[in-house]
This record gives structure tokens, sequence and C-alpha cells, in this order.
């Protein structure tokens, strides 16, 4: 398991490589996200972050048949095309390696100590929180009771 | 009893500073104490803290609620709803 938060790129494509060394491993899905239109600087609250990461990857392996992952966040200043995040899940089958991908960052991005601050045309700004990310997030609570529950 | 502060993204320039070491008054023991304790500085800290302000805190680098109890030497932070990914 790799949990690192960093100023530097990184390699994916040598990240998932990295994690199917193990043959067992039959799946690994990932999901790289990418800055838009606007340049940014990315704050983090040191220590909390990479705790807050752990804590969502461990739930993610108390769901789903998770055998190896790798989370890289970045942090400091970006521009438009650079890569932000790595969330890559190794399984022995697809489909527990794409739920746990999707469920990682979901949680990541609500719960995850990080700000974006972008710096539009007309200056900087504080990026707000959306209440669609609340809800992507909370969809996962929904289906875990509802797994409970039948 | 002494806690340290930290305030992060829109809250820290709002208040113009990244944290503090504070000595608390006696009654102050939870977060929402805290906050309160806060907001009645006035000024900027009036805004930030005010009951209207989507203010996230952790404690010791968790996330917790206004309830939660302090003791001496907690890491205490505050901070605007998180935004990465």
């Amino acid at each position: 398991m790799k949990i690192a938060v960093q100023r530097e790129d990184f390699d994916a494509g040598a990240e998932m490589r990295a994690l199917s060394r193990d043959p067992k491993v039959g799946a690994v899905a990932s999901f790289v996200g990418v800055v838009r239109d606007v340049p940014m600087t990315l704050e983090h609250y040191a220590g909390m972050t990479e705790r807050e990461i752990g804590k969502i990857v461990d739930e993610a392996k108390s769901r789903w048949q998770v055998m190896d992952c790798t989370v890289i966040h970045r942090i400091g200043d970006l521009k438009p095309t650079d890569q932000i995040v790595l969330v890559a899940m190794a399984s022995e089958h697809r489909g527990d390696a794409f739920a746990a991908c999707e469920f990682v960052m979901d949680y990541l991005k609500t719960r995850a100590p990080f700000w974006k601050r972008e710096q539009t045309a007309d200056g900087a700004r504080w990026v707000e929180a959306r209440a669609s990310d609340d809800q992507a997030a909370d969809r996962w609570r929904q289906e875990k009771s509802d797994a409970a529950g039948g | 009893m002494k806690v340290k502060l930290l305030f992060f993204a829109a809250l820290r320039e709002q208040l113009g500073t990244a944290g503090e070491e504070i000595e608390l008054p006696a009654g102050v023991t939870t977060l929402a104490g805290i906050r309160e304790h806060l907001r009645a500085r006035g000024g900027n800290f009036e805004k930030a803290f005010s009951g209207k302000a989507l203010v996230r805190v952790a404690l010791n680098q968790e996330m917790a609620q206004p309830a939660a109890q302090i003791k001496a030497g907690d890491e205490i932070a505050f901070f605007p709803p998180v935004t990465g990914g």
C-alpha cells in the first residue's frame, strides 16, 4: 500500500505496473484527476491528510477484496493538464477494483483535508465545496445500509 | 489550559494567521466552546466563526464534533469544507 502527498508529478503507468506484480492480481482499476482550465494551488493539512487517506483506504479494504493500492495526491502550484491525483486499486477481479477505486475517490474529495485555490483572470479564489461531491460520498453509506438490510 | 490552534485555506487568509498557541479560560472545555471563545474576539474572528460560517474542525488530526472534549496540549484545526481530488 502506498499513500503519498507530494509536489512532484507521478507516472500513472509505472504505478499501475507496480500494483500488478503479484500474479494473484487480475485487475487494476485507476482514476487520474487532471487540472481543467484554471491554474491552481493546492494546500493541505500535513499529517492529517495522510492519516485520513489511510482511513479511507482501510474502509475500502473492509468492503471489497483489495490486494494492494496506491493513492498519490499532489500539492502546490498546478497548471491546466497537470495530473492532480491518482487512485489505483489492485484486486483479483474487476468488480472489486472498480468499486474500491470509485469509493476511495469519492471519500477523498469530501474527507481528505485539501483545498484548491484557483488563479482566475479576475484574481485568486478558493474553490467552494460542492454538494454533488457530498452526495457522491453519501451514496456509499446508502449502499452499505441497503446491503446490511437485505 | 494551553492548546494549539491551526487555520487553513480561506479561513487562514480571513484571519491573517496560520495558527497560534492559546491559553484557554477556565470553562472552555469543548470544541464548540473554543469556537465561541474565538468568535467573541470580534472583527474577522467574529465573521469567520459566526453561526452561519461553514467551518469544519479536527481534534488531533481527526474530524470531530462540536461537543468533543479538549485537553491541554491538543491540536485543534479549523478549516472550510475540503475541496481536494
